[in-house]
Parts: C-alpha cells; sequence; structure tokens
C-alpha cells in the first residue's frame, strides 16, 4: 500500500518536473515552430513555385523543378560560385581545425605574455559578422578600389624584389602566390578564434600526469600528441566543424549568399532564390553528415 | 643557467655538467630555445596579421589626403587631420546612428539572452519527454543558414496576417511590418535570433554542471521551481549569462543580415557604413564641386569602419575575460 503509494507520489513528481521543463522550453518550442519550422518549409514549398506578388500578397504557383533546374543548368554562375563556395568550405574548415588546434597547443604551454597573446587570437570573433573583415569586398565598388590601391602599392614596393626574382629565374609570379597564401591565411586565422578557445578548453581537461607517464614510458612529443592529446580533444572537433561551417553563412564574402540576398531583394525572385538556399542548405548538412561520420567512426572509433 | 642549491650543495656549472652528459645538455637547451624563438616569431606574425587591418584604417584615417598619393609614406601619417572622422560622422549621423545601435544591440541581447536562459535551464535541468527530439531541433537551429528561411520570413512580415484578420481592418491589405522592428523582437524572445542556439548551448551545458544538492535544499525549504530558479539558480548563472550578452550584443551590432531584413526603418551603424563609399562621393560633389579619387572614398570607408568597431574594441578590453570564459566554464562539449 505505501509502496504504491511511494511510486504515485514518485510519478507525480516526474510530471510535474515534466511539466516544468516544457514551461521553460515552451519560448524555444513557439520559436522554433514558427519561426523556423513553418518557414523552413514555406520556402521549401516556394522552391518549387513561382511566386507572384501584387498589393494583396503573395502568390506561388506550382511549377515543379524548374527553379532547380534554372539554378544547375541555365543560370550562368550559380554552379560555379557553389563549387567554390564548396572548396572553401572544406579546405578552411581542414586548415582551420589545424591552425587552431596547433596554436591551443602552443597557448596551452606557459610563456610570458600568453594573456595578451590569447585576447588578440580572440578579437575577430568579436568584430567578425561582417563590417570590418567584410566591407572590402562588401561590393564591386570596393573591390576595384581595393585591386587599384593593391597594384599600385605592390609595384612600388616590390619592384627591386621583382628584379632578383626576374634574375634568379623565378619569375614575378611567385610574389602573387607569396601574396595570395598570406592573405588565406590571415582569413583562415581570423575565423578560427572561437575554436582555439574551445580546442583550448579540452586542452586544459587533460591531466597532465598522462603527458608524465607517457614521458616515463619514453614516448616522444609527437607520438604523445596522437596517442594522448588527439583522442581525448577528438570529440571537440565535431563542435569546431560545425561552429566552422556555420560561420561560413555569415560572412560578407560568401558569394552564394551574396547572390541569394540579391535574387530576393532586386530581383523579387523569391522562387528561385529559395530554391538556390535550399541547395546551399542541403549541401552544408552533407558537409557536417560526412564529417560527422569521419570524425566518429574513424577517428574516436580507432580508439576504443 | 641559474645555479641551483639542492641540499646544500652547489649544482656543478652549465658546460661541465654538459661535459657529463655528452653533450646531451646543450643540445637540448639549443632546441628549446631554437622552439621558444619560432614560437614567438609565429605568434608575433599571427597577431600582426589580427592587428594589421585595423592599424592600417587607423593610419589611413589619421592622414590629410596629400599623404594617401605621397609613396614615401606607407604607416604613419605625416599631416594629422581629424578632419575625415568630423566628415564621416556628419554622413552617416554618428551620435544617432551610434544611440540607435546601442539601444537596440542592448535590447535584443536582453531579450534574447533573457529567453535562451530559460530554455538553457529546462534543457539543463529537467528531464521530459521528447527531450532529445527537443535539444536536436536546437542543434538544428544552428546549422539551417539563416538564408534559407530569409526568403519566406520576408514575405511573411511583408504581408503579414494571422489568418485573414488584418485583411479584413486593412481594407484587404495585409500589413506591411518590414520596416518595423517587432518581428525581429519576437525572434528574439523565442529564441531565433542570430547564433541563439549557440547561446542555448552554451547555457544548458552550465546549468547541467551546476550540483543538483543546491536546488534539492532550495526545495526541501520549500522553494518552488520558478523561486528556486530565481533565487539560487540564476545568481550561480551570472558570469555565463553576462558572457552571452556580451556575445550576443557584438554579434547584434556587426550585424548586416537581420538588420537590412527587419531593421531597415533604424539608422543603424552596420548599414550606415555600407553605404558609405557612394555617399561620401556625393557629398564632394555637390557640396564641394570635387571629384573624389577611390583612394579618397577608401579612406572614407576606413574611417567609418573604425568608428563602428570603437565602442566594441572598448567592451572588449574591460570585458575580455568574460568572453573568453564562459566558452571555458561552459565546455562547449557535445
Amino acid at each position: 500500500m505505501s509502496g504504491a503509494r511511494a511510486r504515485g507520489r514518485h510519478l507525480n513528481v516526474r510530471t510535474h518536473r515534466a511539466i516544468y521543463g516544457y514551461l521553460f522550453i515552451l519560448p524555444f518550442i513557439v520559436g522554433f515552430l514558427a519561426f523556423l519550422v513553418w518557414p523552413l518549409f514555406h520556402s521549401l514549398w516556394m522552391s518549387f513555385c513561382q511566386v507572384d506578388i501584387d498589393a494583396a500578397g503573395f502568390h506561388p504557383n506550382f511549377i515543379g523543378i524548374a527553379n532547380y533546374s534554372k539554378a544547375f543548368t541555365v543560370d550562368p554562375e550559380f554552379n560555379k560560385l557553389m563549387s567554390d563556395e564548396i572548396f572553401r568550405i572544406v579546405t578552411h574548415t581542414i586548415a582551420i581545425l589545424v591552425i587552431s588546434l596547433m596554436i591551443a597547443i602552443i597557448l596551452n604551454q606557459e610563456f610570458k605574455g600568453r594573456a595578451f597573446v590569447r585576447a588578440i587570437f580572440f578579437l575577430p570573433v568579436i568584430l567578425s559578422s561582417g563590417v570590418l573583415v567584410g566591407l572590402e569586398t562588401n561590393n564591386s565598388l570596393m573591390q576595384s578600389i581595393q585591386s587599384a590601391i593593391q597594384d599600385n602599392a605592390s609595384f612600388q614596393l616590390s619592384d627591386s624584389v621583382m628584379n632578383i626574382l626576374r634574375l634568379s629565374g623565378l619569375g614575378t609570379g611567385i610574389l602573387d602566390v607569396v601574396g595570395q597564401v598570406i592573405s588565406e591565411v590571415q582569413d583562415i586565422v581570423m575565423a578560427s578564434g572561437l575554436q582555439i578557445i574551445v580546442f583550448l578548453t579540452g586542452l586544459q581537461g587533460i591531466p597532465g600526469s598522462l603527458y608524465e607517464a607517457a614521458d616515463m614510458e619514453g614516448c616522444t612529443r609527437w607520438e604523445s600528441f596522437w596517442k594522448i592529446t588527439f583522442p581525448l580533444i577528438s570529440p571537440l572537433l565535431i563542435v569546431n566543424i560545425i561552429y566552422s561551417v556555420i560561420d561560413f553563412f555569415m560572412k560578407t564574402d560568401n558569394e552564394v549568399m551574396t547572390k541569394i540576398n540579391e535574387t530576393m531583394v532586386i530581383n523579387m525572385d523569391y522562387g528561385f532564390a529559395s530554391a538556390m538556399a535550399w541547395i546551399y542548405f542541403a549541401v552544408v548538412i552533407v558537409i557536417i553528415g560526412i564529417a560527422s561520420l569521419i570524425v566518429s567512426k574513424g577517428v574516436v572509433g580507432s580508439y576504443e | 643557467m641559474s645555479k641551483q642549491v639542492i641540499e646544500g650543495h652547489q649544482l656543478p656549472s652549465f658546460w661541465e655538467r654538459n661535459r657529463r652528459s655528452h653533450g646531451y645538455l646543450l643540445r637540448r637547451e639549443a632546441r628549446s630555445k631554437a622552439y621558444k624563438f619560432f614560437r614567438f616569431l609565429l605568434l608575433f606574425a599571427i597577431c600582426f596579421l589580427i592587428l594589421h587591418p585595423i592599424l592600417d584604417k587607423l593610419s589611413v584615417s589619421l592622414m590629410e589626403e596629400r599623404d594617401l598619393y605621397d609613396s614615401s609614406i606607407t604607416a604613419i601619417p605625416r599631416h594629422v587631420t581629424l578632419d575625415n572622422y568630423r566628415i564621416t560622422s556628419e554622413q552617416i549621423y554618428y551620435p544617432k546612428a551610434l544611440l540607435n545601435t546601442l539601444w537596440i544591440s542592448v535590447l535584443v541581447a536582453v531579450l534574447q539572452v533573457a529567453a535562451c536562459t530559460l530554455v538553457g535551464y529546462g534543457f539543463g535541468r529537467f528531464e521530459f519527454p521528447l527531450k532529445k527530439l527537443w535539444f536536436a531541433a536546437v542543434i538544428l537551429i544552428i546549422i539551417v543558414p539563416p538564408q534559407t528561411i530569409s526568403t519566406s520570413l520576408y514575405l511573411r512580415f511583408r504581408y503579414f496576417d494571422i489568418f485573414g484578420i488584418v485583411k479584413l481592418f486593412n481594407k484587404g491589405e495585409a500589413l506591411n511590418l518590414r520596416g518595423s522592428s517587432i518581428p525581429y523582437y519576437l525572434m528574439s524572445i523565442t529564441c531565433m535570433g542570430l547564433k541563439n542556439g549557440l547561446y542555448i548551448f552554451m547555457l544548458r551545458q552550465f546549468f547541467a554542471s551546476v550540483p543538483q544538492s543546491l536546488e534539492e535544499a532550495a526545495y526541501v525549504d520549500g522553494c518552488s521551481v520558478f523561486r528556486t530558479f530565481w533565487q539560487v539558480i540564476l545568481p550561480e548563472a551570472v558570469p555565463v549569462i553576462v558572457s552571452c550578452l556580451l556575445f550576443a550584443f557584438v554579434w547584434q551590432w556587426t550585424d548586416t543580415f537581420y538588420a537590412r531584413l527587419f531593421l531597415g526603418g533604424n539608422t543603424l551603424l552596420s548599414m550606415q557604413v555600407s553605404g558609405i563609399a557612394d555617399r561620401i562621393g556625393n557629398y564632394f560633389s555637390t557640396q564641394l564641386g570635387i571629384q573624389t579619387s577611390l583612394g579618397r572614398r577608401q579612406q572614407f570607408v576606413s574611417t567609418a569602419t573604425l568608428m563602428v568597431v570603437a565602442p566594441l574594441l572598448l567592451v572588449y578590453l574591460f570585458a575580455q575575460k568574460s568572453f573568453v570564459e564562459s566558452i571555458s566554464t561552459s565546455g562547449m562539449k557535445m
């Protein structure tokens, strides 16, 4: 009798807690349904439609996969922009992971001015969402300004350098390559502020005794990196991959997104814009999916 | 190479010890020095890459026009002037835009983080049916590009209507909510603003790590669930909440995407800067009858950008620890 009552009360407490749990996440549920699920399906529907607009509202007319075939076969630049973007996402994400892990390991060591360096590395996160980094590439006017300035500046600065290069038979192309590499590195470093901190947190959670034991057993640093550090922080790889990939959405030099926005705001072709946005979303899901699979099966799995 | 004293005995000199170890000590010492040197070089180079755009803009913004064309000047301006700041400030309505941006960023950050705190607490502390599914939904809002839903949201708010009720009262026309900020506030209190999934995630991690005994003690003392949350748990969470607020604030400050979509009616800094180059060109040609060169316009873009990020740099200077530590304390593990 008393056991049954206790169980009854226990259940009561559980339902009680469940109700409170739902109360707390209620704002999210409302927002999720109203501002995500609904618009998501609506834009999926619109991507199969020709959307006409008048004062009374908008009227989607079903036209099948015409918008998608337009994106892939008719539109002159979408394929190229998209494949460039995929290439950029994949290469940059890998580079960001490598560089941020490397920097995190360095920042995990003791040296003077560590806090200062950490603060600087995190700075781009504060300024990232666009204005400072993105403005130069924001529109064509800016681009022409930039290239004009760069042409002038680099010509004066590197005249003698170019002579040396020409004499040594390397050609001036190498200077462009170096410049390109530096600007790529800059892009990547600017994008890895948060990832560095995430890795750093993971590194600080690894007990030092593990390394001491490995050292006793005669492990080199290289070996203890692959045997201790890497397996223990690999769960963080997924977090950082997801963060790096979603970071591309809001970059102002993301040309696919620029094209989508232009199609929407200037051409008012909502069906086509939705279709392109959905292609982008699908690609992102595939990239994150493949990455999670590799990390969970390949990296984490091999140590279990 | 400081001589260490162990139990009263002095260690032999470095070279003596080096000889005894057959040169191993010297090699080790040299390797460690070389490593430190390269580490310094690498960190310095990367710091330079990060700070360079800011320093470059700072130097350009202080130059007079003739300094721009003087090829002997690369970094430090010879004729320092604040005119660029004055003109830019006029052109982007700096004081007004600054106040507007401040107000909207603070408001939006508070709304978003308040909602995300509640939700994070719900996920971190309660067991309820379908919890995994809802948490997967949080991950989903993180990985859905805002552009994918923006077409729909744009049209939805452009022709706003709830089951035809608005049309009934507004002469058959839907309400245009695009210029108003209300939709964005609505999205903010329902955790659908910029990167809100991330805040939910961070806060959930934190709440899940608070010891159970704290709550239990409060319940035993007869505290209700909400009072426990408000008086016991929330004070514990202040550092994480503050850092989420800071993130929400700075990301809202520089955001142009949501600003363009919903906040078009407000004079915002991030939006003002986007059009600055053309506006400066117009200003010079109509007011003063001068054609501006590309370099000169670029100079104003740099100035304006600096003026937008200056308040953020100030915030960062004072709250740098808060930004970084939140990620550390919340762990960010999946």
